[in-house]
């Protein structure tokens, strides 16, 4: 097979001055495909250029009359790029419950075709938003600062060890700044929905002094340098995709509950292109669910859990739920609960 | 002779019309309900969800530090979620200042103690949203919080839309069963009419005995008219017959009279002209005397039917008794009458009867026999029926008259300048019926072929 176009590639960082030309920030942009194709696909994600290219070029591969334009941008500012009316095809995130507001208030169209049968029941809501990834919440910890001491199965296990070795962990734990990151915010909550002992362990965090971070790789690097010996609720296949990390890192999914975050896809109301914006959600949907394994695919593929209650594996659940922590009120007493626990 | 009757509309169609319409009206009304008690449930059901979220959010609402805290509950709205994948809206105000959520829904009205709902559109659809107010006391002062929630219809409409597909199913199949149903009572009920209606016409022509079979109620008056009118009719034809033969033998003898007058003056006039006035009168008193006989013997016939006595009847001998008889009316215009017979069949029946129907059978061909002419006779047995076979060579009955030349009164058109008065063949066909028998006309070479036919015996 020939490639009829060689995936041009533009990466641009235009960190300061984006928000001269739009009313959102970006962190990166890439062109895939023929510039002077028929159709213009433009998708605002928040996943990393590097980790999606390959399956942005498998679809134009397939589809050579499509190019791609696909802009990178946190998940805040993705909100904000398609409430600005800045007109995207798509929005990919990993910010399960900003993707469920957009599309309560109204800015997503639904779709459905053969391969959104494909998606399991929870990972779909309302034909509006399609859950193409299954991310596992973990515990990454230094091997070399566990030595001697037995890996902590359960929450329960980690604040008992934390209580026994105060001296060994003090100002050694890491975890998101919640205030800062929407990723971490949402963790925090469905944790705290989870389980009461999350507001034990976060006190014996607070305890001890844990440190605060905005971004995954941050604290994987710092505890891959044993600069902190753990860092709680962070994106497994964030940690696992850093194979350069890998001698100074381990990754622990606790089996008391492990929290499963879905990346979601939605067509946007007002997409240019609505037909080829649904042909990319079949492309995601049959690379995340479809019964090949694909090598363009990114993340780690589960079993789809039939119970998904049951299992320790818990899948985030779509719904109006999700709105309840975004709510402005219910964020502030949140925050404010979270930083008494924490000594922030 | 049978004359059918002025059709207007059919009971049978009526009643099936009457009743589909009628499973229809009612199948449409039964459908409409089902849709309207779904639709009610649904809503309710809705309602309910939508007053059970405010209610969480309303009991979360304290006064801390005097200011008004809200703690939304995750259950507040995932519970929607549980429900139907609708969008859902939530507004909380303090004194109507927006708290927390939506600040643009529409306005709950005066939800009341109980709490209220309403139908609005946002956000580009239709939603329903359940509105609840509760008084706080902040810092001694009275504050009223408003909570609503909302959510669109989408859920509600699909759950619609599904029950009314299976009530509308319900609805077809319901009128199908009763329409087939009606189908079927109606003919059940009609049937006692049909039955009648079969009973009445199957009857021979000469039957005129009362219906007797039991009827339902509702057509005993038609019956017992039937019955009355039958009799009334009966009375009525008795009379007439009676009448008839009475007229007749009265007018016979006094023509008789004339008759012989006639003759004498005759044989006294010279004249040519004045002869052939009284030759025409003559035919014409012949005319009027035979057919009075025949009236009398068509008379007779009907009440000797009416009580037939049965004997033994040897068809030979009466058939050769009669010719000897009709022998010299035969010769004067030098008519040739033969008889031919294989053995001498028997039949029961009443003798002065057959012979008067094989008289007038005979009476016929002969009259109508040209001077010359020939009639042969044959009497003999076919598959156990006796049977006199008579032929005459005088040109046959008109085609397409065969059916209807032993009605009462009916001549054939060749019968021209004959005298007759057209009872003979019926006299012939009442005899041969009153027997059990029939009497067969056909057209054979030349001429006529009329046969009695006897039952076997």
């Amino acid at each position: 097979m020939r490639h009829a176009v060689v995936p041009g590639l533009v990466i641009a960082f235009w960190m300061l001055f984006a928000s001269a030309l739009h009313a959102y920030e970006i962190e990166g942009e890439l062109r895939v495909g023929d510039p002077a194709a028929d159709t213009q696909l433009r998708i605002i994600s928040t996943t990393d250029i590097d980790l999606f290219e390959p399956l942005l070029a498998a679809f134009v591969d397939a589809n050579p009359k499509i190019a791609i334009d696909y802009v990178v941008a946190s998940s805040a500012e993705v909100m904000k790029a398609v409430q600005s009316g800045d007109r995207f095809d798509l929005a990919l995130s990993s910010a399960m419950d900003l993707q469920t507001k957009l599309s309560n208030d109204g800015y997503t169209q639904p779709y459905s075709s053969a391969a959104t049968d494909l998606v399991p029941d929870w990972g779909n809501w309302r034909d509006h938003l399609f859950a193409f990834s299954q991310e596992t919440v973990t515990l990454v910890i230094s091997p070399a600062a566990f030595e001697g001491l037995e890996i902590p199965q359960t929450r329960q296990d980690l604040i008992r060890l934390l209580r026994d070795h105060e001296d060994r962990f003090r100002g050694r734990i890491g975890t998101y700044d919640i205030s800062q990151s929407g990723a971490g915010y949402l963790f925090a909550t469905q944790d705290a929905r989870a389980s009461e002992s999350y507001w034990r362990l976060s006190e014996v965090m607070g305890n001890l002094g844990t440190r605060f971070f905005c971004c995954t790789s941050e604290m994987i690097e710092k505890v891959a340098t044993g600069e902190i010996a753990m860092a709680y609720n962070v994106l497994g296949s964030y940690a696992a995709a850093r194979t350069d990390l890998a001698y100074g890192i381990r990754i622990v999914e606790l089996q008391d509950y492990t929290i499963m975050m879905l990346r979601t896809a939605a067509i946007l109301r007002d997409a240019p292109n609505p037909e080829t914006a649904g042909l990319f959600i079949d492309h995601l949907i049959r690379a995340a669910w479809g019964p090949a394994e694909l090598d363009y695919y990114p993340f780690p593929r589960f079993p789809a859990p039939e119970g998904a209650v049951s299992a320790t594996r818990r899948p985030i659940r779509l719904g109006p739920g999700l709105l309840v922590y975004l709510d402005g009120l219910k964020r502030r007493a949140f925050l404010s609960e979270w930083r008494d626990a924490m000594r922030w | 002779m049978s004359r059918s009757a002025q059709v207007s509309g059919s009971i049978r169609r009526r009643l099936i019309g009457q009743l589909v319409l009628g499973s229809a009206v009612l199948a449409a009304v039964l459908v409409l309900l089902v849709i309207n008690l779904a639709r009610n449930v649904a809503q309710d059901t809705q309602d309910s969800i939508l007053m059970a979220s405010v209610t969480s959010i309303l009991d979360t609402m304290t006064v801390r530090d005097g200011e008004i805290s809200v703690d939304l509950p995750y259950a507040a709205l995932s519970m929607l979620g549980n429900v139907s994948e609708d969008r859902v809206f939530y507004r909380i105000l303090a004194d109507g200042q927006l708290l927390t959520g939506y600040d643009d829904l529409p306005d709950p009205g005066e939800p009341g103690r109980e709490g209220g709902y309403v139908t609005a559109p946002y956000a580009e659809s239709e939603i329903r949203m359940a509105t609840a107010e509760r008084r706080l006391s902040v810092g001694g002062t009275p504050i009223m919080v408003t909570v609503s929630v909302a959510q669109t219809r989408q859920g509600l409409m699909q759950t619609l839309a599904q029950v009314s597909r299976i009530g509308g199913a319900v609805g077809v199949g319901f009128f199908v069963l009763a329409a087939l149903l009606a189908v079927l009572t109606t003919q059940s009920g009609l049937r006692p009419l049909r039955d009648l209606a079969g009973a009445v016409s199957r009857r021979g022509p000469k039957d005129l005995r009362p219906v007797k079979g039991p009827v339902p109620q509702e057509m005993a008056p038609l019956v017992t008219s039937l019955n009355s009118f039958i009799d009334r009719l009966r009375y009525s034809l008795s009379r007439s017959e009676d009448f008839i033969a009475e007229a007749a033998h009265r007018v016979r003898t006094p023509l008789f009279t004339v008759r012989t007058q006639a003759e004498i003056a005759l044989r006294r006039v010279e004249r040519p002209e004045n002869r052939a006035a009284i030759k025409e009168m003559i035919r014409a008193l012949d005319e009027s005397s035979r057919a009075a006989g025949q009236l009398l013997d068509h008379a007779m016939v009907t009440f000797r039917t009416d009580h037939l006595e049965k004997e033994q009847v040897r068809l030979v001998d009466l058939a050769e008794e009669l010719v000897d008889r009709l022998r010299p009316v035969a010769d004067l215009r030098d008519i040739g009458l033969s008889t031919q017979s294989t053995g001498n069949p028997v039949v029961q029946g009443d003798a002065v009867l057959i012979e008067n129907a094989l008289r007038n059978v005979l009476d016929n061909a002969i009259k109508y026999s040209a001077t010359d002419g020939d009639v042969s006779m044959r009497i003999g047995q076919q598959g156990g029926q006796s049977f006199i076979e008579v032929r005459d060579h005088a040109g046959g009955f008109p085609e397409g008259a065969l059916h209807r030349m032993t009605e009462r009164f009916a001549r054939g058109d060749n019968a021209g300048g004959t005298v007759g008065s057209g009872l003979g063949l019926t006299i012939g066909r009442e005899v041969l019926e009153a027997h059990g028998g029939r009497l067969a006309l056909e057209n054979k070479g030349d001429g006529a072929c009329v046969t009695l036919w006897f039952p076997a015996s």
